[in-house]
């Protein structure tokens, strides 16, 4: 991995500078192609920016993410790169604007060097829907690096970038974080802006960052959040001061809400084990644990996914073949021109959430299911909202196994759904959640660990985060 | 009521997608386990709890109205599959 620190001490110490960074960065993504992390690369522009970076430095007028190297998942629109969003209905789309954090992350200095590979639309957890080919886990290519922002994950981890932008809507940032060990970090709703990211589920998307540290994914909020007056949602808040504030939990007492035996039990023994060493460890430099009453957690998945898919029918009906993406031929007057550009242009997964959502807003159906999960949403909410009333956040695995093998879950979706086990509950509450590396399991696969806490409190968040991630490294 | 076969065909209408007779099994095995699945919610007490719609509550943000910034007409047929001039081109509607 690459320490957007330890680049910036070299470049200061004149060892190196940000453009031959990033010309090993382009050579090294060729290298590895076969990882197919990346659907689009910017050699020429990422080089253009490292030498503006270069400039800055040496005039000593450096902006915030000067030099840093960031990749950007497939479904945040570009003005110079496709945006495919992994499908074959956006193959060939460009946007004509950029995303509100990818215009940000270019104000700030940062070197945009490619897209990346997704689940299709993100709806998968595995990196296998993609209409361009699966994401390979950096570790072992028959393993995934989990999903939906799957290509920006291996970027980091693999060292391609500095940073990289998914996006999470019941985990898709920081469950390919846990799989590939590195951090993955998922802001409270509305605290950056979704402007230009291709919405699949509204009420639940948020932009994320991973990194392989917090200073970095600290650095990286800091930097794009902030109110955006494009974006209806965006919460009317001043940008974080996550770095200013970094080491402000570094001695503090803390208490920190656990979860019950009866809710892990189900999770693999390799994830059981670190999440037991984990508790030992905090417990050893004086944290307090509480066992957290978590009311309504049988209903997490089902409740997202009444949600999530509702939502996506209606977001993904946009995709009717006249004004952009891809079109069918049409061979006779009979062909509805919508039906066979839809049924052609996405994936199953797609299709399986379209049908779902559509199943579940559908007449006589509404109040059994969609107003049931609305419903369900409060309970989880005021849940969540009881827990921090006693704890300063919840400490809990972010995924039920390590990485898994391609094709192992792929013709059940059930089980597929139910890696985002402890993820989903964040993004129905809104809350922020990160998931931190905590070491390998028995298998050597990275196993990740997830805090959350309060609506808004993403500065808190990041500065345990902060200091749990060096207590997991010693 | 319907069975999931019958669900899976009216659905399939309602979001204008058609599947093959293959895809068509796989799906409804799939369906009928997944809503099984999601009956889960069921099992709770929800009579009395209002429904959460949105976490950020924020008020209607206004302006002033003044124009702004906005596409264009080259801009928002970039992207069209096709086109004609300053139009998006389609498959005539009309049957004979």
């Amino acid at each position: 991995m690459r320490l957007f620190s330890d680049s910036c001490t070299a470049v200061n110490k004149g060892t190196t500078t940000f453009t031959t960074i990033t010309q090993d960065i382009l050579r090294d993504i060729d290298q590895r192609q076969s990882l197919n992390h990346f659907l689009s690369v910017g050699k020429d522009s990422a080089i253009v920016q490292a030498q503006q970076s270069d400039e800055r430095y040496a005039e000593e007028k450096p902006l915030a993410l000067d030099g840093m190297v960031v990749a950007v998942k497939d479904n945040l629109s570009t003005r110079n790169f496709p945006t495919t969003c992994a499908s074959k209905m956006l193959g060939e789309y460009r946007p004509v604007y950029d995303a509100t954090v990818v215009e940000r992350l270019a104000a700030h200095g940062a070197i945009i060097i490619g897209k990346t590979n997704m689940d299709e639309f993100a709806m998968g957890s595995s990196g296998e829907n993609s209409a361009f080919g699966k994401t390979l886990h950096p570790l072992n290519g028959d393993y995934v690096p989990g999903g939906s922002s799957s290509g920006s994950a291996v970027a980091v981890a693999a060292g391609h970038a500095h940073a990289s932008l998914g996006s999470d809507t019941g985990g898709s940032v920081r469950q390919p974080a846990a799989f590939c060990g590195i951090v993955g970090y998922k802001p409270s709703y509305g605290r950056l802006s979704r402007y230009g990211l291709v919405a699949f589920a509204s009420s639940l998307d948020q932009v994320g960052i991973f990194a392989p540290d917090i200073p970095t994914t600290a650095t990286m909020m800091d930097a794009l959040s902030g109110h955006d007056a494009n974006d209806a949602t965006s919460a009317n808040l001043a940008p974080t001061q996550a770095m200013a504030t970094l080491d402000e939990y570094a001695n503090k007492s803390l208490t920190i809400a656990v979860l019950p035996e009866e809710i892990i039990k189900d999770c693999s023994p390799e994830v059981l084990e670190v999440y037991k060493q984990c508790l030992d460890i905090l417990q050893d430099n004086g944290i307090t644990l509480l066992q957290a009453q978590i009311p309504a957690n049988d209903a997490w998945i089902p409740t997202y996914y009444v949600l999530a898919t509702a939502e996506a029918s209606s977001n993904l009906a946009r995709f009717d073949g006249i004004r952009y993406g891809f079109r069918a031929e049409i061979n006779n007057d009979d062909d509805d021109i919508m039906t066979l550009t839809r049924s052609q242009g996405f994936g199953m997964e797609v299709k399986r959430r379209i049908m779902l959502g559509t199943y579940v807003l559908s007449a006589g159906h509404y109040d059994a299911y969609y107003k049931k999960a609305q419903q369900a949403r409060r309970l989880i909410y005021d849940g969540y909202e009881h827990i921090f009333s006693q704890a300063d956040a919840l400490f809990l695995p972010t995924t039920p196994t390590t990485a898994f093998k391609f094709g192992e879950k792929l013709n059940d979706p059930i089980a597929m759904y139910l890696s985002d086990y402890f993820t989903v509950s964040a993004n129905l509450a809104g809350i922020p959640a990160i998931s931190i590396p905590a070491g390998n399991a028995a298998n050597g696969f990275p196993v990740g660990m997830q805090l959350q806490t309060s609506l808004f409190q993403d500065e808190r968040l990041l500065s345990i985060a902060h200091r749990f991630q060096q207590l997991f490294q010693s | 009521m319907e069975n999931t076969q019958q669900i899976v065909e009216r659905v399939a209408e309602l979001s204008r997608l058609s599947f093959s007779e293959h895809e068509k099994n796989i799906f409804e095995v799939q369906f009928g386990k997944i809503l099984h699945y999601i009956q889960t919610i069921e099992n709770y007490d929800l009579a009395a709890v209002e429904p959460l719609t949105h976490i950020v509550t924020n008020q209607s943000s206004q302006r002033d109205d003044v124009p702004a910034e906005c596409l264009t007409v080259d801009e928002a047929l970039a992207n069209a599959p096709k086109r004609n001039e300053t139009f998006f081109k389609v498959p005539k509607v009309l049957q004979k």
